[in-house]
């Protein structure tokens, strides 16, 4: 038993240190801060990809042969815990979590060496083709059609719930390529240039008034069958370890302490009969259960970490670091709306563009953040889904 | 014992459901609620039509005399519909201070007024680091010849930017949270020195930001005794939370039932997902919560006229139950609804909102709960 961190990874955790704090004086304003920020062009969202890119540190998930800076599962660790300190930007999962993974690991070698290194350098855009109108927490029940004619897959269907496929250059996408299979065993794993024609990319706009999803409609789409990653019929199993790698990192322990601790300065600032809100006993009592949850939340992610060090593969314990984390997550954009009391009501998505915001600034966009949180215990598997997991595979009931 | 409404309340509630069921719209509320003014003003003349806006006032005013029955079966109907009008602040606190503070000619004057939808009041009591607190004021109103002189700053101003008159507390004497020395003033919100900033809200209502610089406040524009407003005000604003819970209410059977309705439509893995044990209980304990709702809002309703701290007891209690309540029906009716009840296409989504706003209003639970704790101490003492 032992939680310390060598002298190495100190060191390691100096030189991140020192890094972060150089690039941060390169970043755009609109790129720092909360990321659903509504001012966030496509070139903000990418500054800090680009930042990480020429350092070579932009894909820490990735094997060193395919451009990954090698790292262990403790300088992971120490990384993300870095960023979210110094409150960096984020990078995008679709590319470098998600389709990444799944073509170094099961892609042929014209598609690792195509479409690698422009997820590495932020060329590429990717999103994510899962969830269809009637296929959520179902996913395998997906209907998107690709029918084989020739070299090509002709494409029918939708899917849903898109993140910023506005901005997208591609998409991978799962489709039915054969209806008589058994659910699972009918589905491919297609990569699909977003300018193909048959694609529209349509807005759904959510609670807080974000254009953060998107419908992408599939109309007579001709996909070359090289676009095919691994064989057809298996892409289920790609889909499922795309899934996992997913999770990982799903806990934001070091997000969520951040998090905690900008609810602490507002709580110390604003006011109840005179004396700061963290001083009342119910406020102080709420943060301080949430930092006791959060703290066990980290030694389980933790856990989970040191066993994975160890060559051993997360399982399906991991759906508590998603519902758990995602609870967390929910619980202090909740009680940071509670604490900026009336300020929380200025709507200001609909202000001017020009307009200074109303209250103090630590209010701004709190409630649309509580708003916009519930999404977390929705997507990548819902928390009844985690939940199901967790009653089936680690307890067999 | 007996919880039936009277035909008189019966035709009441009917005539408010009718109403809304063919004019107030979701698509034309999201219409409206998006242009520039927020609202459709012809609403306001039409409940002014119906009776609505003299339903729970003294009938020597212009009144119907109801009582405050009336209003709960109003705000209900108001809270199915997302209704942004300003009939809290206008009849029924507005309504409350005339009606217990207001000489004869204010009564006459303003009562009548309101009645007749020709007045919209907005209720300027909070103040940035006053929190909940509603005589943590730094609002002053200083002494000046026959009249008063106001400045101060009031924040988030629900209904400012339709209103033409401002229910202000301001501190007349004594020091900043005392009890004593606060006074109400009805503003003329063209009166010189008045300054608004108007901002939308993210419950879809609009609000103001309102400063007071040297605004000469005439003598007939205060309202109840000098230094003696707080009463009064406390009063109005437990009227205020009965209300503002009979809307939570509507707005909660709406998210009960439309998401019972959802998880019989939405087929996952075969079944319609209403078929899991785990979504029938979240929706069983919504249920329960809706009803639990409408039961402490009557407690409330029927407990206004009771002693003052038995009447602050069932306001703080009832603010609490509905707090609690609210937004556990409002996150479980978006999650169960999934990444449809996170769009703002539905209107699940818009009534989460509200109900998350509405456990702010007039205090929060951590407030009520602190103030009946207070309030039961003293009683035992």
């Amino acid at each position: 038993m032992d939680i310390s961190f060598s002298p190495e990874e100190e060191a390691f955790r100096a030189e991140v240190r020192a890094f972060i704090a150089e690039a941060k004086t390169q970043l755009p304003k609109a790129s720092v801060g909360e990321p659903e920020s509504a001012t966030r062009s496509k070139e903000d969202y990418l500054a800090w990809h680009k930042l990480l890119y020429k350092k070579g540190w932009v894909a820490p998930l990735w094997p060193k042969e395919y451009g990954g800076p090698g790292w262990s599962v403790t300088q992971r660790y120490i990384f993300n815990e870095e960023c979210a300190k110094a409150e960096t930007p984020v990078t995008l999962p679709f590319g470098l979590s998600m389709v990444g993974p799944v073509i170094f690991t099961f892609g042929s070698d014209e598609q690792k060496k195509k479409y690698l290194p422009r997820i590495m350098s932020g060329e590429d855009w990717w999103c994510q083709g899962y969830s269809e109108p009637g296929s959520g927490s179902d996913l395998a029940s997906l209907r998107t059609r690709a029918v084989r004619d020739g070299d090509y897959y002709i494409v029918n269907g939708q899917k849903t719930w898109t993140t910023l496929a506005q901005y997208a250059d591609w998409i991978f996408c799962l489709v039915r390529t054969n209806p008589d299979a058994k659910q699972q065993e009918g589905i491919s794993f297609l990569l699909i240039d977003m300018k193909t024609p048959g694609i529209t990319v349509k807005p759904i706009i959510v609670l807080d008034g974000a254009h953060e999803v998107n419908e992408v409609f599939f109309d007579n789409v001709k996909v070359p069958v090289a676009n095919r990653v691994g064989e057809e019929n298996k892409g289920w199993t790609y889909a499922k370890f795309l899934l996992v790698h997913e999770r990982s990192g799903i806990a934001r322990v070091a997000g969520s302490k951040r998090a905690v601790e900008k609810l602490k300065e507002i709580a110390r600032t604003e006011l109840d009969d005179g004396k700061p809100l963290i001083q009342t006993e119910a406020f102080s009592n709420k943060i301080a259960e949430l930092e006791i949850e959060l703290s066990a939340l980290e030694y389980t992610e933790l856990r989970t970490l040191a066993a994975e060090s160890k060559g051993k593969m997360a399982g399906p314990e991991s759906s508590i670091l998603k519902i758990r984390g995602t609870e967390i997550q929910q619980r202090i954009t909740e009680l940071t709306e509670e604490a900026v009391g009336y300020y929380a009501f200025p709507n200001e998505r609909r202000l001017g563009s020009n307009e200074y915001p109303v209250g103090p600034d630590y209010a701004l966009g709190v409630a649309g953040r509580y708003f916009n949180m519930r999404k977390a215990s929705i997507y990548g598997g819902s928390n009844e889904i985690q939940r199901n997991i967790i009653a089936k595979a680690v307890l067999g009931l | 014992m007996d919880f039936s409404f009277t035909e008189e309340q019966t035709l009441l509630r009917n005539s408010v459901e009718k109403y809304l069921a063919d004019n107030y719209k979701f698509e034309d509320w999201r219409k409206f609620t998006r242009g520039d003014v927020g609202r459709d003003p012809k609403h306001w003349s039409q409940f002014a039509e119906l009776g609505l806006l003299a339903a729970p006032l003294p009938e020597a005013y212009g009144g119907l005399g109801g009582d405050a029955v009336s209003s709960m079966i109003i705000m209900q109907e108001f809270g199915r519909s997302l209704v942004v009008e300003p009939y809290v602040p206008t009849v029924v606190v507005g309504g409350s201070v005339l009606t217990h503070g207001g000489s004869e000619t204010q009564k006459e004057e303003w009562l009548a007024k309101i009645a007749a939808g020709e007045t919209i009041m907005a209720f300027a009591f909070a103040e940035s680091g006053g929190r909940f607190n509603l005589a943590d004021l730094t609002t002053t109103a200083k002494k000046q010849g026959s009249g008063y002189v106001l400045n101060g700053q009031k924040s988030v101003v629900i209904a400012g930017p339709w209103a033409d008159q401002l229910i202000v507390t301001a501190r007349t004497s004594g020091g900043r949270r005392d009890a004593k020395g606060v006074s109400v003033f009805l503003v003329d919100k063209k009166a010189k020195g008045v300054s608004v900033r108007d901002f939308p809200t993210v419950d879809s209502s609009r609000a103001s930001e309102v400063t007071f610089e040297n605004v000469e406040v005439p003598a007939d524009r205060l309202i109840g005794e000098l230094d003696n407003g707080l009463p009064l005000i406390e009063r109005a604003v437990d009227e205020a939370i009965a209300a503002t819970c009979a809307e939570a209410t509507g707005a909660m059977k709406v998210l009960v039932d439309a998401t019972v309705e959802y998880s019989k439509q939405r087929k996952q893995f075969g079944v319609p997902i209403g078929k899991f044990q785990a979504l029938q209980h979240r929706m069983v304990d919504m249920f329960v919560n809706s009803e639990q709702s409408t039961s402490i809002t009557l407690m409330v309703t029927l407990n206004l006229g009771s002693s003052d701290v038995e009447r602050k007891k069932a306001a703080s209690a009832a603010k609490v139950q509905i707090g609690n309540s609210g937004r556990f029906v409002g996150q479980g009716a978006v999650q169960i609804h999934g990444g449809m009840g996170m769009t703002d296409e539905l209107n699940v989504g818009h009534y989460f909102k509200r109900l998350t706003t509405i456990d702010t209003l007039y205090g929060n639970v951590d407030y009520h709960l602190r103030r009946f704790a207070a309030l039961d101490a003293d009683k035992a003492a």
